[in-house]
């Protein structure tokens, strides 16, 4: 049995040592937001946040995480479930096409807003390149940030 | 095949021709049975097959497009809501089943007929007329149709009938002239007796009336939804909290999990398979010959991936073991070569004499320009879920062609297709690739493999770039005679493969001689339709070419394309107005260039103009201007979001986009090696949208073709180096 705190959440999963967490949190838990896209770490659909630190569940091996906090896109809503400041921009700057990429790219933009509460553009860069969109959002998605930021 | 008729349609009493299921009236006592399972309560009625009032006076519209993030459920049901004046926030989006009753060949040639049809609607039959039954008699979402015709020949009619039997049934009930009657957000009103109601309270009333076969569709200043910019799509707030379910994410009691690894050549089939090692894995349930490859299936994804790599299998060796992208490029210009030489020429488009002018012209230009293959590479890698349970079969999963699929998979079983069920949902991107069944066949294999148990087969991205139906390499080879004014007076081109559409190679500019023609080369690589299919590479030679001439003839580029588009006044005015976005005629800094190309697909006119920085040796792309005229942008955020979709997702295929083969099989695998644009490198777009209010076009394609060519024709102008093969390579 390894042992997590997910979402604030004390979780035991009884899983091979290697699995990456990304399998864990969508088959173990059932928290289906986060997604599987490349398994290298190449496009960051998995990306959740590890002690607060964005990270690739994809390559992330669920022993290297055991007793650590994790937080995925089920879990950044406030307490109330009102929605946080970066997925209300998504919905104001109408990011999302297909959506597939967005989960990993709005937990992403939460962990730049959480350590740089005024991005540049180039922080931005810097911050979203790990994460693909192939619906190609990203002006949305910069704008998005931006008015998340200012808010 | 369906049993309603046009007198079922008049039994029903909903009647609304021109649209394809529109008037399918239904209710209680007069479903059919398919159509019941719409209706869960008793007390709800279906107004007809693509809107359901609820008893909360809510409305679902039932849409039979898939929805992969292009933005048409949310456009269909803008569409049927605004004609029927219903309250927005109270409308929901359910897709339908893949039912012929949204599917019938037969419904719609007897209902599409000039004569029988909304006026505004004839105009656009003919012609299309073959098309339109192709692809929506078969339920497909693709070929940027789902506004165009569903929208408009469906949603609009549709809400627009709905809309007048409620205002009908009111007058009957409330005694008074159905003039007098007014709707508006879902409540209906007599302003003179001040008495108001809301829809519901009409519902069944409605249903029993004879409905109107012409409906009064709304004229643009009458609508409220419609080319509304402040309308937000329905399917967002779920995609933005992670309960947007796709395909991936289908969780089923008991449910078991696979993968598949296919022969990575094309074609060749399994020799020997030993998963002996591999069964006796933790968590291996099972390892199953898929007959071209093998699938396992295990208690998680995980188990079963690493599972697969321990199963040892052999494949038949095949003619194709030693095709290479060399080969494949040779192979296309001897077949060229050929052709000419035995005038075995296949023409696609001829006038006047081309090969004559050119014979005997002073100026003769000519190139030779190639693109590669193509994967799709959707962000949801491919997958599916299936359950084969006492000779029935259910499949969960995204796909653009649920009754494709449905077919598909009574065909590989043998079975009645009204045996198998396909449950559609979110699709993680589909560009065409999930037009096509392949994947949801495995899974049905795996299942059967496992009768009772639901399982879901997830493919790794390596299988998904490595299994694709790629967009085809092609050789394309021009010829041009320019007159004195430096204009082309003969234009000849000939290319490899010829697919869709048939119109995709012919130029919008004024050249008294053409002759275009093809040359079958086939090969053993996939083919698949890759978003805006032909257009894609086509788009990109002429428009290099046209660059190319006007250099030739010493004069500016867009100016050259403007002398040869004096008899096209669409494609004028959106040339018009990038030349002005663009600020054309303004200087760049040293070392950038600005290249412009235009297209029409799809029934949309679509110029680009790309501002790009070659200052520093490498390629940057920063700025890209688009115009499009789609004769009228019904949801104007949710297009420009697909021009700014199309205009990245063809750049990342003009810089890197390449996939090669060698001894047989795909080398690339992954994002590493298959590489698409990100945030640091994804230009600033701006879209200007022109309402021409010409027949409307499509939004998910037509900005994909112009981006190619006026990528490659900026960094001619940066540079002075012609790329006439791509993907970009800039040494």
């Amino acid at each position: 049995m390894i042992e997590l705190k997910v979402n604030d959440q004390i979780q035991q999963v009884d899983v091979e040592a290697d699995t990456p967490l990304l399998w864990v949190i969508r088959e173990q838990l059932n928290l289906v937001g986060t997604k599987f896209g490349c398994g290298m770490a190449q496009c960051g659909a998995c990306t959740v946040h590890l002690n607060g630190q964005p990270i690739r569940s994809c390559v992330t091996p669920i022993s290297a995480v055991a007793g650590q906090a994790i937080t995925t896109i089920e879990g950044i809503a406030d307490d109330s479930g009102k929605l946080s400041k970066v997925q209300q921009a998504w919905i104001d700057e109408q990011v999302p096409q297909c959506g597939y990429c967005q989960s990993g790219q709005i937990m992403s933009a939460v962990a730049l807003l959480k350590s740089n509460p005024n991005p540049s553009d180039s922080d931005i860069d810097a911050a979203m390149s790990g994460n693909v969109c192939r619906c190609g959002m990203y002006g949305r998605i910069k704008k998005a940030i931006k008015n998340a930021a200012s808010i | 095949m369906s049993k309603l008729t046009r007198r079922a349609f008049l039994t029903a009493g909903l009647i609304v021709s021109g649209g394809l299921m529109v008037g399918v009236g239904i209710r209680p006592g007069h479903r059919t049975p398919k159509l019941a399972k719409f209706m869960e309560h008793d007390d709800e009625v279906l107004v007809n097959t693509w809107v359901k009032l609820l008893p909360d006076n809510s409305v679902t519209v039932i849409v039979s497009h898939a929805e992969m993030g292009q933005g048409a459920q949310s456009a269909l049901a803008i569409m049927l809501a605004d004609e029927m004046d219903v309250d927005w926030d109270s409308v929901t989006i359910e897709e339908a089943p893949a039912h012929d009753e949204y599917a019938n060949f037969h419904m719609a040639r007897e209902f599409i007929l000039p004569g029988k049809m909304p006026n505004f609607l004839n105009q656009t039959i003919n012609g299309v007329f073959l098309t339109i039954s192709k692809l929506i008699a078969l339920q497909v979402t693709g070929g940027s149709f789902s506004v165009r015709s569903t929208g408009e020949r469906g949603m609009r009619v549709a809400g627009a009938a709905a809309r007048e039997l409620l205002v009908q049934a009111a007058a009957q009930e409330w005694q008074v002239a159905v003039s007098e009657v007014r709707a508006e957000k879902s409540v209906l009103y007599h302003d003179a007796s001040n008495r108001s109601a809301p829809y519901i309270k009409f519902a069944k009333i409605a249903a029993q009336q004879q409905g109107p076969e012409f409906p009064t569709l709304k004229t643009p200043e009458q609508f409220n939804l419609m080319g509304n910019e402040d309308i937000q799509r329905l399917d967002i707030p779920e995609k933005v909290d992670g309960t947007a379910k796709f395909g991936i994410d289908v969780v089923l009691p008991g449910m078991k999990y696979a993968t598949v690894k296919t022969s990575p050549v094309f074609g060749s089939n399994i020799e020997s398979i030993d998963g002996a090692a591999a069964e006796k894995m933790k968590g291996v349930i099972k390892v199953v010959n898929l007959g071209n490859g093998v699938g396992v299936i295990a208690d998680s994804y995980w188990q079963a991936k690493k599972a697969i790599a321990a199963v040892n299998v052999t494949y038949s060796r095949g003619e194709w073991d030693n095709t290479d992208s060399e080969s494949i490029m040779a192979q296309f210009r001897v077949d060229m070569d050929k052709a000419v030489a035995n005038s075995d020429e296949k023409e696609d488009l001829s006038e006047g004499d081309a090969r004559s002018v050119i014979k005997s012209a002073a100026k003769v230009i000519t190139a030779e320009y190639s693109v590669p293959y193509l994967a799709h590479v959707t962000m949801e890698p491919m997958n599916s879920t299936a359950l084969v349970k006492d000779g029935n079969i259910e499949v969960w999963g995204g796909t653009q062609n649920p009754l494709g699929v449905k077919a598909a998979i009574a065909e590989y079983l043998d079975i009645d297709a009204e045996n198998v069920v396909v449950n559609n949902v979110y699709l993680g991107g589909g560009f065409g690739r999930r037009a096509m069944p392949d994947y949801s066949i495995q899974a049905v294999k795996l299942a059967n493999a496992l009768p009772g148990v639901p399982v879901k087969m997830i493919w790794s991205r390596e299988e998904d770039v490595q299994h694709d139906f790629y967009r085809p390499a092609i050789v394309s080879r021009f010829k041009a005679a320019l007159g004195d004014s430096g204009l082309p007076i003969a234009w000849e081109n000939q290319y490899v493969d010829k697919h869709e559409p048939k119109e995709a190679p012919y130029i919008p500019y004024q050249v008294d001689n053409q002759f275009v023609h093809y040359t079958e080369s086939p090969t053993h690589i996939p083919f698949g339709a890759w978003r805006s299919v032909d257009h894609s590479q086509h788009a990109f030679f002429t428009e290099s070419f046209i660059d190319e001439l006007a250099h030739e003839a010493n004069q500016d580029v867009l100016y050259y394309r403007r002398k040869l588009l004096q008899s096209e006044p669409r494609y004028l005015k959106v040339l018009d107005a990038i030349a002005k976005m663009s600020d054309w005629d303004s200087a760049l800094p040293v070392g950038w260039g600005r290249g412009v190309a235009i297209h029409g697909s799809f029934n949309s006119i679509v110029a680009e103009v790309v501002e790009v920085d070659m200052s520093g040796g490498s390629i940057i792309v920063n700025k890209v201007f688009c115009v499009a005229d789609a004769g009228f942008a019904y949801c104007p955020n949710a297009f420009r979001a697909q021009m700014e979709s199309g205009i990245i997702f063809g750049l990342s295929a003009a810089l890197y986009g390449e996939i090669t083969i060698k001894n047989g099989a795909v080398m690339q695998s992954n994002l590493h090696d298959y590489k698409m644009l990100r945030m640091d490198t994804a230009p600033d777009i701006y879209v200007e949208i022109i309402n021409s209010g010409e027949r409307t076009g499509g939004a998910g394609e037509p900005g994909t073709p112009p981006i190619a060519p006026a990528l490659t024709n900026a960094i001619f102008a940066a540079t002075g180096n012609r790329i006439r093969d791509l993907p970009v390579k800039i040494s």
